[in-house]
């Protein structure tokens, strides 16, 4: 029997962009970093995944969207309504969803509610560690427009300047059937293979990471953390 | 508590004894004579609780008001003292020898209103405001939402008034 799985991998070609890019594109410089760190980082942008064709890609697809895994990282009060969703009431795991505790495990980050400068650092550094394919579902009107925090000192009005974003889904606060339904149209998008949000990231990368360092004056990070 | 200022009144120039309610009053000490006041009520009189520090801008005055509220559990009474300090120059003694905690009420009053507290420790380490540039945000002259104009991006917004709807619904060439 052979192994069928060699053929489903697709070698990297001389059209291929992403050979081009892996080759040179390694233009990070961590400048922000002290001098003796700045080697411990990758210094290679991200890069928008590549496609199989289509049918496989329908197949992964169907499969990404029936075990969405989130980052259990609640940014604001909305994260309370998380409670009653992974337990019996509203019990997300018979959609394949379940709470992970990593970044590295998780699939889906879920900003819930007002986001902080201080909280925003936490967030970027959570959603460039996450693997891919990874998804963004923004909850409550504050991380959507401010909600009640439009003239707050310290609270960012829009996170879709900072991470991208799939699914919005509004109130403050949100029900958890809201929530469901945002995460059901995001098994939709992703069905569909609208969800594009880490590619929108790895194309735009220098307008998010610009407008991330506008906000956050003392940037101690790497500027991509893999 | 009335007897209590009396007593204290032997010691220390304090003033503007008000009794909101039976177990709770408030008096007024000068900035030098504040930390010798607290002492003496924590050792003396029983005061061994400090439950908060607050603090007012009364920009018109030109002074920050600081409360220390105490509280002393064998009478169950909360003494609140009052400290005006100039808002030009913002400086207050520490209290963190007398209790410890104190000094996060410090590091936070620092943050927000811009009081300085010599000798506290960790006062220049950001509580909430990492990375901050602007002025401190809870003085009154902090005007919030020409600074999260300037700073943020907001969503621009799009109204949508069932009236003016209607009106190009049904009226389109009006």
């Amino acid at each position: 029997m052979n192994n069928d799985k060699d053929k489903l991998i697709i070698p990297p070609g001389d059209s291929d962009p992403r050979r081009e890019w892996r080759l040179d594109d390694k233009t990070l410089t961590n400048a922000e970093l002290p001098e003796e760190e700045r080697d411990w980082f990758c210094d290679a942008r991200p890069q928008p995944a590549r496609k199989a064709p289509a049918a496989i890609e329908r197949f992964f697809n169907w499969a990404r969207a029936n075990s969405l895994w989130i980052l259990a990282f609640g940014t604001g009060c909305g994260a309370i309504e998380l409670r009653p969703l992974v337990t019996s009431r509203y019990d997300i795991s018979h959609f394949g969803m379940q709470m992970r505790p990593t970044p590295r495990q998780a699939s889906v980050f879920l900003i819930g509610g007002y986001v902080s400068i201080k909280t925003l650092k936490r967030i970027v550094r959570s959603y460039e560690q996450m693997q891919g394919p990874k998804f963004v579902v923004a909850v409550c009107s504050c991380a959507i427009n401010g909600g009640m925090y439009w003239d707050s000192y310290n609270t960012i009005k829009r996170i879709d300047q900072y991470i991208p974003v799939d699914v919005y889904v509004t109130g403050c606060m949100p029900r958890p059937e809201a929530v469901l339904e945002g995460f059901d149209k995001l098994r939709k998008l992703i069905k569909a293979g609208k969800a594009e949000g880490q590619n929108l990231y790895a194309e735009k990368f220098d307008w998010y990471k610009a407008n991330q360092k506008r906000l956050i004056k003392d940037w101690n990070m790497p500027d991509y953390n893999w | 508590m009335t007897k209590l200022f009396e007593q204290l009144q032997q010691h220390f120039s304090v003033s503007d004894f008000s009794q909101p309610q039976g177990n709770q009053a408030f008096v007024s000490i000068s900035r030098e004579q504040a930390v010798p006041l607290l002492t003496h009520l924590r050792d003396i009189h029983g005061f061994t609780h400090l439950v908060l520090i607050t603090c007012v801008d009364w920009l018109e005055q030109s002074r920050f008001q600081l409360t220390y509220i105490l509280h002393n559990h064998n009478s169950h009474s909360d003494l609140g003292v009052k400290v005006f300090i100039e808002r030009d120059n913002p400086v207050m003694d520490s209290m963190h020898h007398l209790w410890e905690q104190v000094r996060v009420y410090q590091r936070e009053l620092h943050e927000m209103f811009g009081i300085v507290f010599p000798g506290s420790p960790g006062l220049e380490e950001p509580m909430i405001l990492e990375s901050w540039t602007g002025p401190p945000p809870m003085r009154r002259d902090f005007d919030t939402l020409k600074y999260s104009q300037e700073t943020y991006c907001h969503r621009p917004r799009d109204e949508h008034q069932p009236e003016e709807h209607m009106k190009q619904k049904l009226y389109p060439e009006d």
